[in-house]
């Protein structure tokens, strides 16, 4: 079967590698905090309440999950792991975008001219049919696909 | 977005560089979500970021240019409280090496930045700027650029104020505009209840744990509380203020609650009732054994669970002044039944610096450091955030600090039976 899915493009952009899938809501503080906080070269997420990406690399990879939660600095999180290029390259929300997320993608764009890819609404199908470690190609018109 | 004449000049920059960027990330902002024009904004901001944390380098840089651009907040801000307070909340020499140096090095500078662009006072720094005390207190209607999302949900819920879950910086920005971008919170449709709450318990619900329930089960959509009023009453005052205060900060933290309303009790819910209700509105039964499943459901992070507590963190969100009575009360009454006349377990209660100036001026206030209980205006969750926090077997009642940190949360009664030893 084709796994393919399209969403709505919030900022566009090429990518071709690895994913990786958080099922549940991503908390950003929690997940990202540690790594920037140690100005590491890359971030491991560090959510403990997150099996899916707890001690995983999340650096130059297509991060897909349903929405973030947790704290109102998730935006700022966003935001300043772009500013050191230390950012998934891409955050693919099964959900509509919530409004951190959102704020996060928008601040990185506008202030860090980050070229960090965002797409949203892709359907609760991906978060099951696409897996951790999968090859994914993301295109400019939003559409993601399993290559390997 | 449709922009005026005066919103379209300033996005092109005719007051300058920094304002049409700060125009720009609001547009782009507003039409993801469909918002179709600006409202704007009716009264003073609250910010999320009050901590000069190290790692958030792009909040000095941007601060610095709109500094630089010569741009202020029309109205006063307030901003959440401090991480440090040294001199209540004592720490060892490698603690303030890792919270001065390391976590939260900024600090200083950051609040330099704060104080040129608007920041109220000196004792602005609370995460529950509402209450009478702070000042910061929203009309019905009002509409606001706030982030810190205990305030925000209790602003919208409590006070029938207007507000979107912000991020931090989209919080100033707002505010220094003056206009927020009009969706979600802020619209009519936007505040009708996804789900029917219906509380069926034996008695009033620990307030931390209903809302962490509700929290959990509704996430970022509005719920439509039925049957609560039975133990709270229909009045608000500062008995169920507080509560509301702690419940809905549970509802934010544990889920993404934004605005909730408590039939008979909150403004929109006496004004408007079950026309309030979406015409395929979920329902949830809370009744004593949901309740009970929830709270056992709570991890315990600490690395030996039998550990004995070294440190109690009570008010987070901040104590109302209520509260701090309450609590001396509570502590008397269980040092009497340990038969000790202080605190066994290191215990710090946190409040707004208002608060904290007024509870200094009463007798309970006396009995309160009698019994060996700090009073501090820190933020619980910025201290334990600290890596070498995370180590301590920290005891809370609240389910806010709970979640972000692995501090182990106990019910009100049990915390307090803890820290005086009450066997």
């Amino acid at each position: 079967m084709e796994k393919k899915f399209k969403g709505r493009v919030i900022c566009k952009g090429n990518y071709e590698g690895e994913c990786v899938v958080s099922r549940q809501g991503l908390n950003t503080l929690a997940t990202f905090q540690k790594s920037a906080l140690m100005n590491k070269k890359k971030v491991i997420g560090s959510d403990q309440n997150n099996p899916d990406v707890y001690g995983k690399n999340l650096t130059g990879v297509a991060l897909i999950l349903p929405q973030t939660i947790g704290s109102t600095t998730g935006g700022l999180v966003i935001q300043t792991i772009c500013q050191m290029k230390i950012n998934p390259s891409a955050l693919l929300f099964s959900e509509e975008i919530d409004s951190l997320a959102a704020s996060g993608v928008i601040l990185a764009k506008n202030w860090e001219n980050s070229n960090i890819i965002a797409i949203d609404k892709l359907g609760s199908d991906i978060l099951s049919e696409i897996k951790t470690g999968d090859k994914i190609k993301i295109s400019e018109d939003g559409t993601v696909e399993v290559i390997e | 977005m449709k922009l005026t004449k005066e919103e379209q000049a300033i996005l092109s920059g005719s007051e300058g560089k920094t304002k049409a960027k700060i125009m720009q990330t609001l547009v782009e902002f507003g039409e993801l979500f469909g918002a179709t024009e600006f409202v704007p904004v009716s009264t003073s901001g609250h910010l999320v970021t009050s901590f000069g944390i190290g790692l958030l380098k792009p909040v000095y840089r941007i601060m610095d240019e709109i500094i630089e651009a010569g741009l202020k907040t029309p109205y006063p801000f307030t901003v959440d409280p401090r991480p440090i307070d040294y001199k209540n909340v004592k720490c060892s020499i490698l603690d303030k090496l890792i919270f001065s140096k390391i976590m939260y090095s900024k600090q200083k500078h950051y609040e330099e930045q704060l104080s040129k662009i608007g920041l109220k006072n000196k004792n602005a720094f609370t995460c529950t700027c509402y209450l009478e005390e702070v000042g910061n207190t929203p009309k019905y209607g009002d509409i606001l650029s706030w982030a810190e999302s205990s305030a925000v949900v209790f602003a919208n819920s409590v006070l029938g104020a207007r507000c979107n879950r912000n991020s931090g910086m989209l919080d100033i920005f707002g505010a220094i505009l003056g206009k927020v971008p009009k969706f979600g919170l802020l619209t009519d449709d936007g505040r009708k209840a996804d789900y029917i709450v219906e509380i069926k318990t034996t008695h009033l619900p620990e307030a931390q744990i209903l809302g962490s329930a509700i929290g959990m089960k509704v996430m970022e959509k509005v719920p439509y509380v039925v049957g609560l009023d039975k133990f709270l009453g229909t009045e608000l005052n500062d008995d169920t203020i507080s509560y509301l205060k702690d419940f809905g900060a549970a509802t934010a933290s544990n889920g993404a609650v934004g605005l909730y309303h408590i039939d008979n009790l909150t403004p929109e819910a006496r004004k408007f009732g079950k026309k309030l209700w979406r015409e395929n509105a979920i329902r949830y039964v809370i009744d004593d054994a949901e309740l009970e499943r929830v709270y056992k459901s709570y991890p315990v992070m600490w690395k030996k669970e039998d550990a004995k507590p070294s440190l109690c963190f009570i008010g987070c969100p901040h104590l109302s002044f209520n509260q701090l009575k309450n609590w001396t009360e509570k502590i008397g009454e269980n040092l009497k039944k340990s038969g000790r006349k202080k605190v066994k377990v290191r215990t710090i209660m946190t409040c707004a610096p208002d608060v904290a100036a007024k509870f200094k001026k009463t007798d309970d206030y006396k009995k309160f450091i009698g019994y060996g209980v700090k009073l501090s205006s820190i933020c619980p969750l910025m201290y334990t955030n600290n890596p070498l926090a995370g180590s301590k077997p920290i005891i809370t009642n609240s389910n806010k600090l709970r979640t972000y940190s692995k501090a182990r949360y106990y019910k009100d009664d049990d915390i307090v039976k803890i820290i005086c030893e009450v066997k």
